[in-house]
């Protein structure tokens, strides 16, 4: 199987690789998949309370190369964008963005998870109701 | 110059040799008859060059002649030596033993061979790759009629112990089948010494063309026989009927004589280069060889780097050296190799495995090359990995209650 341009420059030069302070309460962290799928992703955002807006974004992926594109997109997109923003960030425009193949599109999934677990961390560490989300229906 | 692409996934295909080609060139073209034909000189040119070919793959394996079946490969010759042994011999009974550790051509063969009726014991391996020996002894039954058990696996090169295994079965009067596809041509195999009664195997996995394996069917002590799996022209001495790949047979022969050949000498050399890679990559943290050290084929390896993702970790090299992974992400079940989880390998070890096949034509610079890429991506995927993270801040990953995914 051969990668798109855009999985591979992203696999080739991630953005946004690291770690925030999670226990910090405008950090946000959401932590999905196992390591027994092949893939666990965790990306964290940075929230500044006042505007609501995500001013920082990080992640770590353990997976396959489609794995690690789509949360290194996935943290771009978040940067700059309010939270209720990024909770429109859909799967399906990740797989457009990088051209997924239908085998990889669960990367795209875990991705669009890691988003709404991360969102949904730092309402909880602030005091309001996470949110509840429909269960993905491909996994 | 160190030229790239490098191939080391010889368990997949060789690459074929030069002198192999030779030896063939002239069975496309000038000599292009029909090995069945018995009236002019194009069948009888045809007829000797496979007489000598089958000579010299008897030769190879220590049987006679007689004993080689061409087929068209190796999954041919499994089909053909499983289900040919359960019809023959029906009247005697329908239980199959074999290993959970099997190459798919057998496995799916006896799955096959269990919708129709028989009845097929699937023993484990242990951590290292090897059967337990009283498992198997204590598996037969009097309607046990074949013990199909491989010679050497494709994915760990754990090499079975094949004399023990068909002592055992010769006591008990069950036929000895093995897939001997990764061994033949690379260590010393004699189905007499071995004491085995079939034995599938291919040319292209040992510098010769694709498209051409054999089955040996003993003929004496005892004398097997299999039914045929193909009508027509009662070709191989009626098992296997068709046209006979004479320039494929012709290469396969040639195959077979270097292998012989140069066995001690590219044995010699490759171990070497596979123990420089292995100790090499060793050096990582968190790396572990999976499989038997001590019974494995010399030129294979596989390496688990914990905390990577297999086809992750391909990505970062895979333009520049062939290798395969045990990570099956790519399929569409997800499921990482079921040779790894059978050695009670977890899910998350198999997804971090890579198969390293050397071969006839790996050199050292090649090797060196390898080390170091492969060494590059595993510390850069490392940073990015976020169970590397956890392991190194001391949390227990196996604690950790994963998302359902």
């Amino acid at each position: 199987m051969s990668y798109s341009e855009k999985v591979i420059d992203h696999y080739q030069n991630p953005k946004n690789v690291g770690t925030l302070d999670k226990s910090s309460k405008n950090v946000g962290t959401g932590l999905v998949g196992a390591p027994e799928c092949g893939d666990v992703m965790r990306l964290q955002i940075e929230v500044d309370h006042a505007t609501g807006m995500i001013t920082d974004a990080k992640f770590k992926t353990f997976g396959c190369g489609s794995a690690i594109a789509s949360s290194s997109l996935a943290t771009e997109w978040l940067k700059g964008k309010s939270v209720d923003d990024a909770l429109k960030i859909d799967n399906m425009s990740i797989v457009e963005e990088l051209h997924l193949p239908p085998v990889k599109i669960h990367c795209s999934v875990l991705a669009e998870d890691a988003i709404k677990a991360a969102i949904n961390d730092y309402r909880e560490k602030n005091g309001m109701e996470k949110i509840r989300f429909e269960e993905s229906v491909v996994h | 110059m160190l030229k790239l692409p490098i191939y080391l996934d010889n368990n997949a295909t060789t690459q074929m040799d030069p002198r192999v080609l030779e030896a063939m060139t002239p069975y496309f073209l000038e000599h292009f008859g029909n090995a069945a034909s018995r009236n002019h000189p194009f069948g009888w040119e045809a007829e000797e060059a496979v007489d000598y070919a089958r000579e010299q793959v008897a030769k190879l394996i220590g049987a006679d002649p007689k004993e080689i079946i061409f087929t068209s490969g190796a999954t041919e010759a499994d089909n053909l030596g499983i289900k040919g042994v359960f019809e023959m011999y029906a009247g005697k009974g329908n239980h199959i033993i074999t290993a959970t550790t099997e190459h798919k051509a057998v496995l799916d063969t006896c799955k096959h061979i269990e919708k129709i009726g028989g009845e097929v014991t699937y023993l484990q391996v242990n951590a290292e790759g090897l059967i337990d020996l009283k498992d198997l002894e204590a598996a037969i039954k009097p309607t046990t009629i074949l013990i199909a058990i491989m010679y050497a696996n494709n994915e760990i090169g754990t090499i079975m112990p094949i004399k023990e295994i068909s002592a055992i079965a010769r006591k008990h009067g069950v036929l000895v089948f093995t897939d001997a596809t990764q061994a033949v041509g690379k260590i010393p195999v004699d189905v007499n010494k071995d004491g085995i009664d079939l034995m599938a195997f291919t040319a292209h996995k040992m510098y010769g063309p694709k498209g051409v394996g054999a089955l040996f069917v003993r003929r004496k002590n005892p004398r097997v026989k299999v039914t045929a799996q193909m009508d027509g022209g009662g070709h191989e001495r009626g098992m296997r009927s068709g046209t006979l790949n004479v320039p494929g047979i012709v290469g396969f022969g040639k195959a077979c004589e270097l292998c012989m050949l140069d066995m001690e000498s590219d044995t010699k050399r490759i171990s070497k280069l596979r123990d420089k890679l292995e100790t090499a990559l060793l050096l990582l943290e968190e790396a572990y060889v999976n499989g038997s050290r001590e019974h494995r084929l010399p030129h294979v390896a596989n390496i688990s780097f914990k905390h990577v993702e297999g086809e992750g970790l391909l990505m970062g090299f895979n333009k520049n050296i062939a290798l395969s992974s045990g990570s099956a992400c790519t399929s569409a079940s997800l499921e990482p190799s079921y040779v790894l989880k059978a050695l009670g390998l977890g899910d998350d070890l198999a997804h971090s495995s890579l198969r390293f096949g050397l071969g006839r034509f790996t050199t050292e610079e090649q090797i060196d090359y390898t080390v170091k890429a492969i060494s590059d991506t595993v510390i850069k995927l490392r940073e990015m990995s976020p169970l590397w993270e956890m392991y190194k801040e001391g949390i227990d990953l196996s604690t950790i209650e994963w998302a359902a995914h």
